[in-house]
Parts: structure tokens; C-alpha cells; sequence
């Protein structure tokens, strides 16, 4: 299971994992395994295979549901990208006549590896989506999500076509206007008032930190593969080399090929531990913003509804009407400030031990990599030394 | 990078303007100079904090020399002595007033005529037999360059010799510019590489590098390239008094000691030295292509081929240093915007215990940060322009074996006119013409002398070689050697810091609550 979220109450009345994925030409087929002990269910254990459009199909499902807007929604799993690894893989094939076979064996090992890091992560993430749902008390009820674990042919959600991706650019176009506008009213209640702040600015850091750990991290892994090539042609003037110090190349060649490697787990993990942590924190810190929009949204009809009231009792005109469109817009207003409250609170736990947990994990994991690192070094050193 | 590339010194655009700019008056800046300690095994010199113009805290390494047989200047370090009170400022750490360059209080007299070739051959054997047990250790640094002059600024690189002896330590100041060591350079290859030495190269020219010195750009590039410059300098010169042969040279004497040197004029690239040099060069690659050499020693075929094979292999992996230098400054850049980045984080975060964490890792980032830094810094000097400069040095190798094959190619050439020249002798012996028979038997024992000669030559340029490349191997294995070793111990260093710095973070990374 994926190492971004904690404290999924791992509870026997329904779990939920991927346990298997297969990656065909363009598209990722996941298979989504459940343990359930509820009666909703008719087997007790099933499988079932998915892709990545039904999971975007159950996200957008529980966005659209009214009842579900008290709640920030578990983001939805990015696309899977393996289209910059392909490339790369394309483009040492073409480059093949261009170096030394056992350059090429090594080149395509790595791009391999990164293929498989690539896929290993992708199924994480959509893992993590699921479990979020399962966790959730209200959520994991949805009617949609039983029929997304048990139904076992497809779901027949076919990709948006264009005129709906029109659609939704425009709905996000005027959602973000709208955002602006419900954000500018202030609220009476702290809580919320504070949370707006705090989120609006974190979000916008997380942003950052995740691009720039990004590119700290393709440094990081260029690095390493600059390492790999300098252990290669070390090899060669090692084995070329009559005198004395084809010991040394040969010895140093064996040895950064090591460290490399090392290095190379080092990006991973950075990678794995940093950047995955605060990309999942940006979507969960943009699903948290997004609640706070619809109660926003919410308190704004409930203001206007009593305004509409006021003007109503004020004429003597469509009271009654008036009256229960006012009540209606309190009950959602206060279903919402209710369950978000507690959302919120949530969120902050999570975040909290997501990020203990991966800074933690990160620090161990470089302390790892750096003695390992020294020990092949002072080794290295040790023989070379006492050879001169 | 991009300023960093060293354009070819032929036809550099702007070339005019660089020397009108050279003429300067009045002194800028004063150098602090180093002090090597006596230990002839691999010193660590006090960094200096030289004013103006340098890199924030590089290392300076100096390739020492191991005990050195010869004992070429047991005589010389007897004249040569500085008073104590001058030796004051020079031993002392940290900024001092101008150093004015100490003479000797005697002039060294060269040791060799410039006479015949035949009279230099004999000298040079006897100054390679001797080996006389006087131990003598020369250690060499260029230190930080100081620049002269206010509008026409040059930069004047110090240069010490310390020659240490059992008894006593000497130590000269002198300066230099750049020119001055291109000069040097020049002189050495015109007289010794047609005969088969192996003569370090010069660093080389850059004007891009040069003028934003000049034009008082005190950023962090022109202070990398001032840094770069002092450390090849420092380099050749090594390399050229470790060569027994041109430690005796007198124009190397009289660089390495006296305190003017007629300024090098011929070594700029459009000066009419400069065009020869170009047409030379252009005439050498024609006439390599046309010599068809019978090689009937095997040992230079080998050779010759495994000089190729170490260039094309020193080359590509002097690229690959080079690219991750490239890659390292770049994580280094990148590592610090994620650090400022993560203490903004650290800022806006509301939960107490993470908002710390996150400030602490910022910290630790910042300061893998310059980890990295003065690793790339480490990758650069130690490694890759060690790389570099054998890349150039194995280019004279290959240079020297031309030269062989040109003085083969002479040797031919004279045999062959000699033989028709005999030729032409016969048929003259029945054309009755005493005056024509005469001259052409005077002429055919002065070509018989020729040909002797050319043999000898060959002999000896091949002789001179296979000592030469038997002496570059020596040094090679040992640069690389002690490289390969100080580099490692920069690469241990690095992660040393690393898991400093992450255990103290782990602690503060578990306290979040």
C-alpha cells in the first residue's frame, strides 16, 4: 500500500486493494481486489478489472453528488504517464548502433527500471484513491463505489469527449470566478475563516515546494547517470591500460558503478518520500479548498435566501415559498459547516502524520544510502591506498 | 558554461583591442602568497583570503613533488637565500601591503651553452646520468593573481619556488603574467619537440574569460576562471621542472628566478609569430597524411597505438566529468531553491511540531546545498581537468611521434637524392666535363654527410622517445595515482557531511506529534 497516507482504518467490514496491474499499449488495467464483510456484497472476496477512466468516472461521481459536498472528496488519481519513459526507451533503441553493447544492455536495464518505478507508482496512487473511499464512513456507502468494486464487466464510462471536456473547462472557468467571489466574503465563523487562509497559502507553497523538489530530484538522477558512464569508460582505460594504474581504473570503475546505483535509490526515494508526499498533498490540499468553496457557495445561498425572505415578508408576497427556500438553504448550509468542520480537522491529522511518517522514513532512507556509500568508498580507498 | 569554453587561440576576433589594454600603471591589489610546509608528501597550504578577485574557499591542491634524485641545484640553493626580515611578509597569514618580488641575490649562470647540436646532445646525456644521492624537493605555487593597473589591467599571477635541500629552504617570489608562461611554452616546444621531448602544454587563451576580468567584473564566473587559470598555470609549471631535462633549460631558469622577463610578444594569436605558427600547423597536417613510414620497430607501433586508444578513451570520459560538473552545479542551484521553498512551506504550515520539522529540513537541504557545491568544485579541479590536461599532453605525445616520423621522412628524402645524385655521377664519368664530374662528387660526399646525419638523428629522436614515453608513463601513473585517491577522499568527505547533517534531522522529524 501506498506510503502517502496513513491512519486508513484498516477495518475488516471492507478493504480494498489493487493486487495486480497490467500494462498494455496504451492504457494500465488494474485489478481491483475486495474483502467485505458486509451484506451489500454477494461474495465475501472478489476481484475485478478497471481503468483508469472508471476511477476518473467514480471521483467525478461523488463531486456531483449533493450530499457529498460536506465532504472533501479523495482527489483523484493522476493519469498514468508513460509516455516520457517510452520515448526515452524509442529513443536508445534508435541510438542503438551508437554505442557499445554492453552500454546498450546497461541503458535499457535503467530505462526498464524506470518503467517499472513509473508503473509501481501509478498503481500506488490509484490504491490510495480507493482506500481513501473505503475509509471514509459516508463514502464508502456510495452506491456507485459498490458497483465500481463489484461489477465485474465494464462500466461502459467511455472518456469525455469534447464537447463535455468543453463543458467542464467552462464549469471550471466559472468556478474559479465564482471561488473568488465567495472567497471575498468574509465569514463570521474563526474556524473557517482561518482555514480559508491557511489553505489558500499552503496550497500555493506545496505548489512550489513539489516543482522544485521535482527538478532537485532530476538533478539528482542525471548525476547518477553521469556516474554510470564515467564507470564505463573507466572500465574500458582499465582493461586497455598496461601499466600500473589499470588496478586503480578498474577498482574505481567497480566501485562508482555501486554508488551509483545508490544514488540512483536516493533520487528514488526522494523522490518516492518528498515528491510524492507533497503532490498528493497539493490534490488533498486543492479537494480541501474545493469544500470550503461549496460551503462558501452554500452560505452565500442561505444569505441571498434570506434576503429573499426579508423582501418576501417585507411585500407579503410568496412567504410561504420564501420560507422553505430559506430552510432548505440552512439545513445544507449547516450539514455542510458541520461534517467540513470535521473534515478539516481530519485533514490536518493526516497531513500531520503523513508527513512525519515520510520525513522520517526519508531521513533513515538517506542515512541508509550515505553509510552504505561511505563503506563502499572507504573500502575502495583501503585497497588503493595500500597499493601505492 | 557557456563563458567557460576556451575559444581557439587561432583568429580571435577583437584580438587588436587586447593589446592596446595591456600597458598598465600602479598596483590595484596586493596577493598574499603561500608558505609550503617542508614536508615533500602532499602539503595542505592555509587557504587565502585574497582580496578582489576569488572563489569562495577553494582548495588548493598542489601535486607535490616526491624526492627528486637530481641534484641539479645543490649548487644554486647555496646562492640563492633570502634575508629573514624580508620573509616576514611573505610568511605571514593574511592580507599584507604589496609584495615587492624578492631578487636573488645572485644570478644563476646557465649551465648549458647554446652551442651545436652535438654539444647540447652530450650535455643532456651527462645531466641524465647524473644521479647523485643530494636530495632536492621543488615545490611550486602559482598563487592568487593580483591585477595591475586601473584602466589597463593585467593580471600578474605570483609565482614561488621553494627549494628545500637538507639543510636550508629557499623560497623565491617572482611574477608573472600569462603571456609571460605562453611565452615560456612556446620557446621550450620550438627547440625540444622536434627532437623528441615531450613538452607540457600551455593552458590556453581565452578572451572572453580574460576581458570580463579585465573590465572589472568581480562576479562569480570571472572569479571561477581567474581560479581555473592559476590552477593550470600552476599545473604546467609543475610538469615542466619535473622534466629533468627542461628543469636545465636556461630560459626555464631564468623564468623560474629572475625578476623581469622581456615581455612574450610573439604569442599572441594574429601576431606574424601567430600566423606561422597557423600555416605550421597546416603544413604538419598535410605532410602526416603523405608520409608512408616503414616501421620496423614494433615497440612504436604498439606505443603509438595505445596513445590512440588512451586519447579517444581520456576524451570521452572527460566529457562525462564534465557533464556531471554540469549536473552537480545544477543540483546544487536546485537543492537550494528547495530549501528556500520548504521553509516557505515550514512557514505557512499551522501545525506547530511539522511547521519545524519543515523549517529544519530547509535548513539541511541548504546546507546539502553547498555539500554539493564543493563536490562539483572537487569533480572539476581534481578530476576533470587532470583529464584535460593529459588529453593535451597525450596531443603532444602524438605530436612528438610525428616528429619522429618527419625526421624518418627527412633521412628518406636525402637517401634518395643522394642516390640519384650518384646516379647522375655515373653518367657523368663518360660525358668528359671535369668541372660538372667535380661538383658533382663534392655535392654527393656533402649528401653522404647528410644521410649519416639523418640516420643519427633518427636514431636519437627514437632513443629520446622511448625514454621520454617511458618517463611520461611514470608521471602519468602517479598523477592519476594521487588523483584518483584525493578525489575519492573528497567523494568520502561529501557523505561524512551527509549523514551529519541527516542525523541530526532524524530526531527532529520523529518529535513531530
Amino acid at each position: 500500500v501506498s506510503s502517502v497516507n496513513v491512519d486508513l482504518q484498516t477495518d475488516a467490514t471492507l478493504q480494498v486493494d489493487i493486487s495486480d496491474a497490467l500494462s498494455e499499449r496504451d492504457k494500465v488495467k488494474f485489478t481491483v481486489h475486495t474483502k467485505s464483510t458486509l451484506p451489500n456484497f454477494k461474495q465475501n472476496e472478489f476481484s475485478v478489472v478497471r481503468q483508469h477512466e472508471e476511477f476518473i468516472w467514480l471521483h467525478d461521481s461523488f463531486v456531483e453528488n449533493e450530499e457529498y459536498a460536506g465532504y472533501i472528496i479523495p482527489p483523484a488519481p493522476p493519469r498514468p504517464d508513460f509516455d516520457a519513459s517510452r520515448e526515452k526507451l524509442q529513443k536508445l533503441g534508435e541510438g542503438e548502433g551508437s554505442m557499445t553493447k554492453e552500454e546498450f544492455t546497461k541503458m535499457k536495464q535503467e530505462l526498464e527500471a524506470e518503467y517499472l518505478a513509473i508503473f509501481k507508482k501509478t498503481v500506488a496512487m490509484h490504491e490510495v484513491f480507493l482506500c481513501r473511499v473505503a475509509a471514509h464512513p459516508v463514502l464508502r456507502k456510495d452506491l456507485n463505489f459498490h458497483v465500481f468494486l463489484e461489477y465485474n464487466q465494464d462500466l461502459s464510462v467511455r472518456g469525455k469527449n469534447k464537447r463535455e471536456k468543453m463543458e467542464d473547462f467552462f464549469k471550471n472557468v466559472v468556478k474559479s470566478a465564482d471561488g473568488v467571489l465567495v472567497a471575498g466574503v468574509k465569514d463570521v465563523d474563526d474556524f473557517f475563516e482561518h482555514e480559508k487562509t491557511f489553505l489558500l497559502e499552503y496550497h500555493n507553497r506545496v505548489k512550489d515546494a513539489s516543482a522544485k523538489s521535482d527538478r532537485m530530484i532530476r538533478s539528482h538522477k542525471s548525476a547518477a547517470d553521469d556516474i554510470n558512464r564515467i564507470a564505463s569508460t573507466l572500465y574500458t582505460l582499465g582493461t586497455q591500460d598496461s601499466t600500473d594504474v589499470c588496478k586503480f581504473f578498474l577498482k574505481v570503475s567497480e566501485l562508482f558503478e555501486k554508488t551509483r546505483k545508490i544514488e540512483a535509490r536516493v533520487a528514488a526515494d526522494e523522490d518516492l518520500k518528498l515528491a510524492d508526499l507533497l503532490k498528493y498533498y497539493l490534490r488533498e490540499s486543492q479537494a480541501a479548498k474545493d469544500l470550503l468553496y461549496r460551503r462558501g457557495r452554500a452560505l452565500v445561498d442561505y444569505e441571498n435566501a434570506n434576503k429573499a425572505l426579508d423582501r418576501a415578508r417585507a411585500k407579503n408576497k410568496d412567504v410561504l415559498q420564501a420560507e422553505t427556500s430559506q430552510q432548505v438553504c440552512c439545513q445544507k448550509f449547516e450539514k455542510i459547516s458541520e461534517s467540513a468542520k470535521q473534515e478539516l480537522i481530519d485533514f490536518k491529522t493526516r497531513r500531520v502524520a503523513a508527513f512525519r511518517k515520510n520525513l522520517v522514513e526519508l531521513a533513515e532512507l538517506e542515512l541508509k544510502h550515505a553509510k552504505g556509500n561511505l563503506q563502499l568508498l572507504q573500502s575502495c580507498l583501503g585497497v588503493l591506498k595500500g597499493d601505492t | 558554461m557557456a563563458a567557460e569554453m576556451e575559444p581557439p587561440p587561432l583568429g580571435d576576433a577583437g584580438q587588436t583591442d587586447f593589446r592596446e589594454i595591456e600597458d598598465g600603471e600602479g598596483f590595484f591589489v596586493s596577493t598574499v602568497t603561500t608558505l609550503e610546509s617542508p614536508e615533500p608528501s602532499s602539503p595542505d597550504p592555509p587557504s587565502m583570503p585574497a582580496e578582489g578577485i576569488s572563489t569562495n574557499g577553494p582548495k588548493q591542491e598542489d601535486i607535490s613533488l616526491d624526492d627528486d634524485p637530481e641534484d641539479l641545484f645543490a649548487e644554486a640553493t647555496e646562492e640563492v637565500s633570502l634575508d629573514s626580515p624580508e620573509r616576514e611578509p611573505i610568511l605571514s597569514d593574511g592580507p599584507s601591503p604589496a609584495i615587492t618580488p624578492v631578487t636573488p641575490t645572485a644570478m644563476l649562470t646557465p649551465r648549458m651553452g647554446l652551442g651545436t647540436a652535438e654539444m647540447f646532445e652530450r650535455s643532456l646525456d651527462e645531466i641524465e646520468e647524473d644521479d647523485s644521492g643530494d636530495t632536492f624537493d621543488m615545490h611550486i605555487a602559482v598563487s592568487d593573481p593580483e591585477k595591475v593597473g586601473t584602466f589597463n589591467t593585467v593580471l600578474m599571477y605570483s609565482y614561488i619556488k621553494t627549494s628545500m635541500t637538507i639543510f636550508s629552504k629557499n623560497e623565491t617570489t617572482v611574477r608573472r603574467r600569462f603571456s609571460d608562461f605562453l611565452g615560456l611554452h612556446s620557446k621550450l616546444a620550438s627547440r625540444y619537440l622536434h627532437i623528441g621531448y615531450i613538452v607540457p602544454p600551455a593552458p590556453e587563451k581565452s578572451i572572453v574569460g580574460m576581458t570580463k576580468v579585465k573590465v572589472g567584473k568581480e562576479d562569480l564566473s570571472s572569479a571561477e576562471f581567474v581560479e581555473k587559470r592559476r590552477s593550470a598555470l600552476e599545473r604546467y609549471l609543475m610538469r615542466t621542472v619535473k622534466h629533468p631535462i627542461l628543469l636545465k633549460d636556461p630560459d626555464v631558469m631564468m623564468f623560474l628566478e629572475s625578476s623581469e622577463l622581456p615581455r612574450a610578444v610573439s604569442t599572441q594569436a594574429l601576431s606574424g609569430a601567430g600566423i606561422l605558427r597557423m600555416v605550421n600547423k597546416a603544413a604538419d597536417a598535410v605532410n602526416k597524411m603523405t608520409i608512408k613510414m616503414n616501421e620496423s620497430d614494433a615497440w612504436f607501433e604498439e606505443k603509438h597505438q595505445q596513445f590512440e586508444n588512451l586519447d579517444l578513451q581520456l576524451r570521452k570520459l572527460h566529457a562525462s566529468v564534465e557533464c556531471l560538473v554540469c549536473h552537480r552545479k545544477e543540483l546544487s542551484v536546485n537543492t537550494a531553491s528547495f530549501a528556500k521553498s520548504a521553509a516557505m512551506l515550514g512557514n505557512s504550515e499551522d501545525h506547530t511540531a511539522l511547521s519545524r520539522a519543515l523549517s529544519q529540513l530547509a535548513e539541511v537541504e541548504e546546507k546539502i546545498d553547498q555539500l554539493h557545491q564543493d563536490q562539483a568544485y572537487a569533480d572539476f579541479y581534481l578530476f576533470s581537468e587532470l583529464l584535460g590536461d593529459y588529453v593535451r599532453l597525450i596531443t603532444a605525445v602524438k605530436g612528438v611521434f610525428d616528429h619522429r616520423m618527419k625526421t624518418w621522412s627527412k633521412w628518406q628524402d636525402t637517401q634518395l637524392l643522394l642516390q640519384k645524385k650518384r646516379e647522375a655521377e655515373s653518367k657523368l664519368q663518360f660525358a668528359n666535363k671535369p668541372d660538372k664530374l667535380q661538383q658533382a662528387q663534392d655535392e654527393i660526399k656533402e649528401l653522404e654527410g647528410k644521410v649519416q646525419q639523418g640516420e643519427k638523428d633518427f636514431e636519437l629522436i627514437s632513443k629520446t622517445i622511448r625514454k621520454e614515453v617511458s618517463r611520461f608513463e611514470k608521471e602519468r601513473v602517479k598523477d592519476f595515482k594521487v588523483v584518483i585517491i584525493k578525489y575519492l577522499e573528497s567523494l568520502v568527505q561529501t557523505q561524512q557531511q551527509l549523514i551529519k547533517y541527516w542525523e541530526a534531522f532524524l530526531p527532529e522529524a520523529k518529535a513531530i506529534a
